[in-house]
């Protein structure tokens, strides 16, 4: 692949870091990111990859824009509520940048369909952008299993975690927490509300690790939970130790096959 | 007797078990957190009879789930 005249300009800002240059922005070009879940932290995520001309990036989502999702959700506009997420998203990204193949699961990830998204595009990297935590878990076992590297992330409130998995590198996040909470046992952002810009700041550090991935560049959040506190201001990254007896990466695993913590149900009218 | 947690440091009067920590420091989700001390983490099953002494490190990490909706 050689950059045309337009993809020099345009990508020009970041052909001039030396971690990057023509080399690089042509691996951006030819890589593959899949967002799972495009709201308060997949929409700003999916939007600098698009910004950055990741060549492949692949929507999942089995939701419609909702007028109060428009407060983060910054991949949507006013006149998209009503429509699916990932339609608006792929329209979004299409005026964004003409480099970008959008591929859209109009669908809820489940056990039966997981690995086949993320086997549609041979995806080299899995960004988590949802809200709950059995999908969290799905997840996790998923790019486990597959062998492919993601990055976690969660927001309440003021509050952001994330973290990134990479195969026999560190911990994977049933490492550190072993089973889903509960169903309402942990509050959700419908109930506990999340500071708009909550989703930028996280989803775009996720963003930040997918294209260091893709590049192979820097120190991935592997091996560490990096969390941040908006009011106080205060990021700190928390080291973690790798579980020999996890579930799913350990030495012995339990579990073998992927399953759903939850029936899938699909919440219209909500 | 001192110990961090969270990065923060936290005075104690006794040495104080995992269990009785999460309440001192009031931890969010005491039944949910994961528990970790001096960089390993202590099961749940351990959280009564793992015991927090001077100089200790301990972090709290919570599920945060959050994003899509
Ligand atoms: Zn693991």
């Amino acid at each position: 692949m050689s950059l045309s005249n337009e993809q020099l300009e345009r990508y020009s800002r970041h052909i001039i870091l030396k971690q990057v240059g023509g080399k690089g922005q042509e691996k951006i070009l030819s890589g593959k990111v899949l967002v799972i879940g495009t709201g308060g932290l997949g929409a700003p995520a999916a939007m600098y990859l698009a910004a950055a001309g990741v060549g492949t990036i692949g929507l999942v989502d089995f939701d419609v824009v909702d007028l109060s999702n428009l407060q983060r959700q910054i991949i949507h506009q006013s006149q998209d509520v009503g429509k699916a997420k990932v339609d608006s998203g792929r329209e979004t990204i299409a005026a964004m940048n003409p480099d970008v193949k959008v591929y859209t699961y109009n669908e809820l990830v489940t056990a039966a369909n997981i690995k086949d998204i993320i086997r549609d595009q041979e995806y080299d990297f899995i960004l988590d952008g949802t809200d709950n935590f059995p999908a969290k878990f799905l997840i996790n076992d998923a790019c486990v299993m597959l062998r492919k590297p993601f990055s976690h992330a969660g927001i309440i409130r003021f509050q952001g975690q994330t973290m990134t998995y990479v195969p026999d590198a560190g911990p994977c996040y049933r490492c550190v927490f072993r089973e889903p909470p509960p169903k309402d046992a942990v509050p959700t952002c419908r109930q506990a509300g999340v500071l708009g810009v909550m989703g930028g700041i996280l989803g775009t550090l996720q963003a930040t690790e997918a294209l260091k991935y893709i590049l192979g560049v820097g120190e991935l959040l592997t091996g560490y939970l990096l969390t941040y506190d908006a009011l106080s201001m205060t990021f700190r990254k928390v080291k973690l130790p790798r579980s020999g007896d996890c579930a799913v990466c350990g030495e012995h695993p339990s579990i073998t096959q992927l399953f759903d913590y939850e029936k899938p149900t699909c919440e219209f009218g909500k | 007797m001192k110990v961090q947690v969270n990065g923060e440091e936290l005075v104690l009067d006794k040495p104080v078990n995992i269990k009785e920590l999460l309440v001192l420091a009031k931890a969010e989700q005491p039944d949910y957190v994961t528990v970790q001390k001096n960089g390993q983490f202590v099961e749940r099953d351990k959280f009564e009879e793992t015991v927090v002494s001077e100089g200790d490190t301990i972090e709290f990490l919570y599920f945060m789930g959050g994003g899509s909706r």
